[in-house]
C-alpha cells in the first residue's frame, strides 16, 4: 500500500488495548497450534463416527444420550450470559460494563456454534438433515431449539457486530502495519463509518432496540432447551420448573465463563488498567447472586419428588442421592456450588490474612499433608489386593474422615492467599462453577435414562449401562478446543475490549472505582 | 381505538387460515399414501356398518408362560436387528405380594402417544386405525422418541443391520419393515401388512398358549391363534382387564387381563438373561442390578 505514510497510527492506549490483534509469541501459536490439534483429533473420531454409525459411542437403547447432549446443554448454557448481560447492563447504563461486553459477547458466539453443532454430531442420520426443513413439525420441541438457537445466533451475532463499527473503522483508519486483507477485512465490515452525529445516532438506536429484543431470546433459548427433557415423561425431566431451572443454572455457568475469560485476557495482554478488581468485584457480586439462585432452583427441584418419594420418581432418586450416582451427585453440587460461592465471599472478611498465624495454616503444611494423603491412599490402594490375601486390609487404615477433613484444611490454608489474589479467587471459582456445570448436564442426562418406568431387562452385554467411548471423549474434547480456537481468533482479528466505547467513559479506573461497593446501580 | 366485530373476524380468520396453511403438523393424524385410509380390509361382517377400524390387542397374563415365541416369530417376520425386542417378554414380581408373572410387552399404538409428539420430521405418526407407524426410511436417528417413550417400546439401529434394502435387494416397504437403516429408530407396528391380508400378526398367531388376542374394536372381537374369537368388552370387562401405566395417559391400545389362578410356571426367582445379539466386546458385561428385576415401577393397575 503506497498510502502508507498519510495513515495515522495508534496512540499509546489503542496499542494497548490493541495488542491480541498485533502481538504473537511462541506461546500464542504453541497455543493455538495446540488447540487445532485437539480438534483435529476431533474430526478424525467424528470421521469414525461417520463411518461406522453410533455403534462406536458408549449410547445404547436405554442410555440413548449421553455426553454430546451433555455439552449441548452445555455449551448452549455457557452461550447465555454473553449478550444477555451485555444487554441489561446497557439498557440500565452501568458505565463499569464498556470494557467487558464484548469479551461477553464473543463468547455467546463462539459457544452458541459449538452448541448448536452437538445434536448434530448426536444424529444417527446426519445425510437426512435436511428432513427438518422438508418434513419439519412445529410441534417437536426439537423444532424450537432449531428455531430459537438460530435466532439468538443472528441476534447476537449482530448484538456483536454493530457497537463493533466504530473500532472496526479505527482499524481500516490507522492499522498502517496490518496486511492487506485485514484492512480490506476491516474497510469492508466497518460498512463506511465516518463517525458523524447522524451515525453514531443510528447506532445508539440500534443498540438500544436490539438490547431489548435479545433479552427475551435469550432467556427462550434455554427455556426450549430444557423443554427437549421437560416434555417427556420420564423420572427427573417431568418437570415444571425445568424451564426457569435450566435459564439460572445457564445464567450462573454463563458469568462464570465471562470471569475466566476477564481473566485470561487480563492476564494474557497486562490490561490490569481496563479491567479491573472492581471489575472482578463486581461480577463476583453478579455470579454470586446466580449462584443463589441456581442453589435455590436445585433444591427445590429435587426436594420436592423427594419428599413425595412417588413410584415413578424414586428408582431415579435413590440412583442420584445415595445410588450409583450419589458421589458425582454430591460432588458437583459441593464444588459446582458451594465451593465457588465460598470462595467469592470468605476471603473478603477482614480477619482471614490472620489465618497465617497458626503455623499450621500456612499452605506449605496443609499442601504436605494433602500430599501425604494422596500418595498414601495411591500406595495402600495398589498394595492392598495382596496384603488383603494375608488378612491385612490396608484400606481401613485411613479412615473416612481424613478426606474432608484434609479438604478443609487446604481451604482454609488457601483461604489468606485467595484474600491477597482477589482475582485469582475469581477465575478460580469459576473455572469450578464451569466443571460442575457440566457433570451438573450429565446428571441431568444419563440418570434418568437409567431408571425407566419399565425394568431394564434382557439388556445385551453393555447395553444396561453407559461408558462414554474414546469418540464421544474425543469429539467433546474438540468441541472444547473448537470453542477456544473460535475465541481466540475473534481476539486475534477484532479489538477484544471497546476502544471507542472505553474512550466515551471516563477513564476507566476512575469510573470503576467511583461507583464504589454501595452504588452498583446495575446490580 | 376500538376493534369493530368486523375487523376481529377479519383478523380471526386470516390468523386460522393462515395456521392451517403454515403448520405442517397436522400431517401427523392423516394418513399417508398407500397406508391407513387405502388399507383394503376384509368386509366386515353382515349386520355391521362402518369400514373404520380400530386394532386393539389383549394380552392374558394367566395364560403367559414366557416362552418367548412371539419375540422370535416377530424377530423373524421382521427380520428384527439383535439387541432390539420388538415384543419384550419381561418378568414381573410385585414386591410387596411376591406375585411374579411374564409381561410381554409390544408397542402400546398409544392413542395419544408421546413419540409422535416429539418426533420432529413426521417419521412416526398415528393411523386411522390406530396404529403408530414409523418411516425408517425417514428418521433422521435423534432419538428423541425413545427417550419420551415411558414402555421401551423403541430401539435403535447403532450398527448397520444384516438385513439392508442394498443387501437383500429388497425395496424398503414400511407396513412390512423387513429391511433396515442402519442410525434410525423401529419399534412394533402391529404388522400391518398380515393384517391387510387377513391374517394376525406374527406374535399373536404364534403364540402357543393362545395368551395374545388382536382385533377390531369397532367389530368388538379379538381372535387369537387357538382360533378362539370373543367379545373384546366381555373379555377385558369380565376380566378387569387394564393398561399399561394408565395414570400417564398415553390411551395404550394394548389390553392386559391380570394374571388370575396362572396357567404356567412362574418366573425364576434369579435374574433374568440378556437378549440374545451385538454386545459390546470391549465392554465387560455388567450385571443388571437385581433390585431393577421387578419393582413395583413397573405394573401399575
Amino acid at each position: 500500500m503506497s498510502t502508507r505514510q498519510a495513515t495515522p497510527r495508534f496512540s499509546e492506549r489503542e496499542e494497548r488495548l490493541l495488542a491480541s490483534l498485533t502481538a504473537g509469541g511462541v506461546g500464542t501459536y504453541a497455543l493455538i497450534g495446540g488447540l487445532l490439534a485437539v480438534f483435529l483429533w476431533g474430526l478424525v473420531a467424528y470421521a469414525t463416527q461417520l463411518r461406522h454409525g453410533l455403534g462406536v459411542t458408549g449410547l445404547r437403547d436405554h442410555v440413548l444420550w449421553g455426553v454430546y447432549i451433555a455439552n449441548f446443554v452445555f455449551f448452549i448454557g455457557v452461550s447465555h450470559v454473553g449478550a444477555l448481560m451485555s444487554a441489561i447492563l446497557r439498557l440500565t447504563g452501568a458505565e463499569w460494563r464498556r470494557p467487558i461486553t464484548r469479551m461477553a459477547e464473543a463468547i455467546t458466539f463462539a459457544s452458541l456454534l459449538m452448541g448448536a453443532l452437538m445434536p448434530l454430531v448426536d444424529m444417527g442420520r446426519p445425510d437426512r438433515l435436511l428432513n427438518l426443513v422438508r418434513y419439519g413439525r412445529l410441534q417437536s420441541p426439537v423444532l424450537w431449539d432449531i428455531l430459537s438457537i438460530t435466532t439468538y445466533l443472528t441476534g447476537s451475532t449482530l448484538f456483536l457486530y454493530v457497537p463493533m463499527i466504530p473500532d472496526l473503522a479505527l482499524l481500516r483508519d490507522r492499522y498502517a502495519d496490518g496486511p492487506a486483507w485485514r484492512r480490506r477485512l476491516y474497510t469492508f465490515l466497518s460498512l463506511g463509518w465516518q463517525d458523524t452525529p447522524a451515525q453514531r445516532h443510528q447506532l445508539e438506536l440500534i443498540m438500544k432496540v436490539m438490547a431489548v429484543i435479545i433479552i427475551p431470546i435469550a432467556v427462550s433459548v434455554h427455556t426450549v432447551v430444557s423443554w427437549i427433557f421437560g416434555m417427556t415423561l420420564r423420572a427427573g425431566w417431568n418437570s415444571t420448573i425445568l424451564g426457569p431451572y435450566f435459564v439460572s443454572g445457564a445464567l450462573f455457568s454463563g458469568a462464570a465463563a465471562v470471569i475466566t475469560a476477564m481473566a485470561a485476557f487480563r492476564w494474557a495482554y497486562r490490561l490490569e488498567d481496563y479491567i479491573t478488581e472492581a471489575h472482578f468485584r463486581r461480577m463476583g457480586y453478579l455470579l454470586i447472586a446466580l449462584g443463589l439462585a441456581y442453589g435455590y432452583f436445585t433444591f427445590a427441584e429435587y426436594l420436592t419428588p423427594a419428599y413425595k418419594m412417588a413410584t415413578a420418581e424414586r428408582g431415579y432418586l435413590t440412583a442420584v442421592f445415595s445410588g450409583p450416582f450419589a458421589r458425582l451427585f454430591w460432588f458437583t453440587q459441593l464444588t459446582g456450588i458451594l465451593l465457588p460461592l465460598l470462595l467469592l465471599t470468605l476471603p473478603r472478611i477482614a480477619w482471614v490474612p490472620r489465618l497465617h498465624r497458626v503455623p499450621l495454616l500456612r499452605p506449605q503444611p496443609a499442601l504436605a499433608a494433602a500430599a501425604t494423603y494422596a500418595v498414601a491412599s495411591v500406595v495402600l490402594s495398589a498394595a492392598s489386593p495382596r496384603l488383603t490375601m494375608a488378612g491385612l486390609n490396608l484400606n481401613e487404615w485411613i479412615p473416612p474422615w481424613v478426606l474432608p477433613v484434609v479438604a478443609v484444611w487446604l481451604f482454609l490454608a488457601f483461604l489468606p492467599v485467595f484474600h491477597a489474589r482477589p482475582v485469582m479467587a475469581a477465575a478460580v471459582a469459576s473455572l469450578l462453577v464451569n466443571f460442575g456445570a457440566w457433570l451438573k448436564r450429565y446428571l441431568i442426562v444419563v440418570p434418568t435414562l437409567l431408571n425407566p418406568f419399565l425394568p431394564i431387562q434382557r439388556a445385551p452385554a453393555g447395553w444396561a449401562v453407559y461408558q462414554p467411548t474414546w469418540v464421544e471423549w474425543s469429539i467433546t474434547a474438540g468441541a472444547l478446543a473448537g470453542f477456544l480456537l473460535i475465541y481466540i481468533g475473534f481476539s486475534k482479528l477484532f479489538p477484544i475490549v471497546p476502544i471507542w466505547e472505553t474512550r466515551e467513559a471516563p477513564a476507566p479506573r476512575e469510573a470503576a472505582d467511583q461507583e464504589g461497593i454501595v452504588g452498583v446501580p446495575a446490580l | 381505538m376500538k376493534i369493530s366485530r368486523r375487523l376481529f373476524l377479519k383478523v380471526a380468520a386470516g390468523m386460522a387460515a393462515a395456521a392451517a396453511v403454515g403448520v405442517p403438523a397436522s400431517r401427523a393424524h392423516r394418513p399417508r399414501e398407500g397406508l391407513a385410509a387405502e388399507v383394503p380390509l376384509p368386509a366386515p361382517p353382515a349386520g355391521q356398518a362402518g369400514p373404520s377400524r380400530r386394532w386393539v390387542m389383549v394380552v392374558d397374563l394367566a395364560k403367559c408362560d414366557g416362552c418367548r415365541e412371539c419375540t422370535r416369530a416377530c424377530t423373524a417376520m421382521h427380520r428384527v436387528p439383535p439387541g432390539q425386542e420388538w415384543i419384550r417378554v419381561y418378568e414381573m414380581r410385585d414386591e410387596s405380594t411376591g406375585l411374579a408373572y411374564w409381561l410381554p410387552r409390544p408397542c402400546m399404538q398409544c392413542d395419544n402417544p408421546p413419540c409422535v409428539k416429539v418426533c420432529p420430521v413426521s417419521a412416526t405418526w398415528k393411523r386411522e386405525d390406530g396404529i403408530v407407524m414409523q418411516d425408517t426410511s425417514r428418521c433422521i436417528g435423534c432419538r428423541y422418541c425413545i427417550a419420551a417413550c415411558p414402555y421401551q417400546a423403541r430401539g435403535f439401529n447403532w450398527v448397520e443391520p444384516a438385513a439392508t434394502p442394498e443387501r437383500t435387494g429388497e425395496p424398503y416397504d414400511p407396513e412390512w419393515n423387513r429391511v433396515h437403516f442402519r442410525g434410525t429408530t423401529e419399534k412394533c407396528i402391529f404388522c400391518p401388512a398380515l393384517i391387510k391380508e387377513g391374517k394376525l400378526p406374527a406374535c399373536v398367531a404364534a403364540c402357543p398358549m393362545g395368551a395374545l388376542y388382536f382385533g377390531d374394536r369397532e367389530e368388538d372381537a379379538v381372535t387369537n391363534s387357538q382360533g378362539e374369537t370373543v367379545r373384546f368388552s366381555a373379555l377385558v370387562i369380565e376380566q378387569a382387564g387394564y393398561r399399561l401405566m394408565e395414570e400417564l395417559g398415553t390411551e395404550p391400545r394394548v389390553y392386559y387381563l391380570p394374571p388370575r389362578k396362572p396357567q404356567y410356571p412362574l418366573p425364576p426367582p434369579e435374574e433374568p438373561e440378556p437378549a440374545a445379539g451385538a454386545g459390546r466386546a470391549a465392554i465387560p458385561a455388567p450385571a443388571v442390578p437385581p433390585k431393577r428385576i421387578a419393582t413395583a415401577g413397573g405394573v401399575r393397575r
